[in-house]
């Protein structure tokens, strides 16, 4: 050990500590921090759109292509925002190793779910249109 | 710091971290509080909005469905609290950002941005609610 290092060779052996790629993530949460600040006011301006209309509307509206990359872009940029936010709140609160290990993969698993799923209806209503056998 | 303890050994006076039952109520760390609380409902937000795509995807029946839950009462007080955690957190974000540029740590200017913060975030919903039902985009 020398000067200013205070953890043992063995806590250092284990990679205990700072792993050294804690600045990632939190520039992910800052970057898509800005990028949100346009695409949620747009979020709020598209729901009061998109609220009084039928179906087949609500369709055309989102086969328009500002409003499908508009729509693309919140969810994307959301997701990755949520699953940061939430990891940074689990690494907080939940101390136990096992039970902080689930709960981060389920996070993940339920942001990356949930965008491919969003995305894939978004990109399909954008190219295809309503349902289609 | 260091004290004498009664065993004679001096211990370290440890600062201790904010947390709910040992820490004083202040603006602060409401808008603290309320940040992550926000955040999470929108969580829960984000999984409306990828679960109103797919119903869009999958047909009118699902879309149906979904949209006659999101205008029953209890789904309009959701709607109406995640509108409030849109603008709150985004005001809260924007606090944030400025805090990370170095500026804006001063006690009073702090607390200010706290209670704009809120204030914002009610106000800013009132008028989207109130523009959404003259416009009729809600009944």
């Amino acid at each position: 050990m020398t000067g200013n290092d205070f953890r043992t060779p063995l806590s250092r052996a284990r990679g205990l500590g700072s792993a050294h790629h804690g600045v990632s993530g939190f520039l992910v949460e800052r970057t898509t921090s800005i990028a949100l600040v346009p695409l949620c006011l747009w979020a709020v301006y598209a729901a009061i759109k998109v609220a009084p209309l039928g179906y087949e509307s609500a369709v055309l509206m989102l086969r328009q292509p500002v409003n499908a990359i508009m729509s693309l872009l919140l969810i994307s940029v959301s997701f990755l925002h949520m699953r940061e936010g939430l990891k940074v709140v689990i690494e907080d609160y939940i101390q136990t190793h096992a039970a902080r290990i689930l709960a981060l993969l389920l996070n993940s698993t339920l942001c990356w779910g949930l965008w491919s799923v969003a995305a894939f209806s978004i990109l399909r209503v954008a190219f295809v249109g309503g349902p289609v056998l | 710091m260091a004290e004498a303890t009664s065993k004679g050994k001096t211990a370290a006076m440890r600062p201790i971290a904010p947390h709910l039952q040992v820490w004083r109520w202040h603006v602060t760390m409401a808008a603290s509080i309320l940040t992550r609380a926000t955040g999470i409902a929108l969580y829960g937000g984000a999984i409306i909005a990828a679960v109103w795509f797919t119903a869009l995807m999958l047909g009118p029946d699902a879309f149906g469905l979904v949209m006659a839950l999101l205008g029953t009462w209890a789904g309009k007080v959701v709607l109406f609290g995640l509108t409030v955690s849109v603008f709150y957190h985004l005001a809260a974000g924007l606090r944030h950002l400025v805090w990370d540029a170095g500026a804006g740590f001063q006690p009073g200017t702090a607390n200010m941005t706290a209670v704009a913060a809120m204030a914002f975030a009610l106000v800013a919903s009132v008028v989207v609610w109130a523009l959404a039902l003259q416009t009729g985009a809600v009944r």
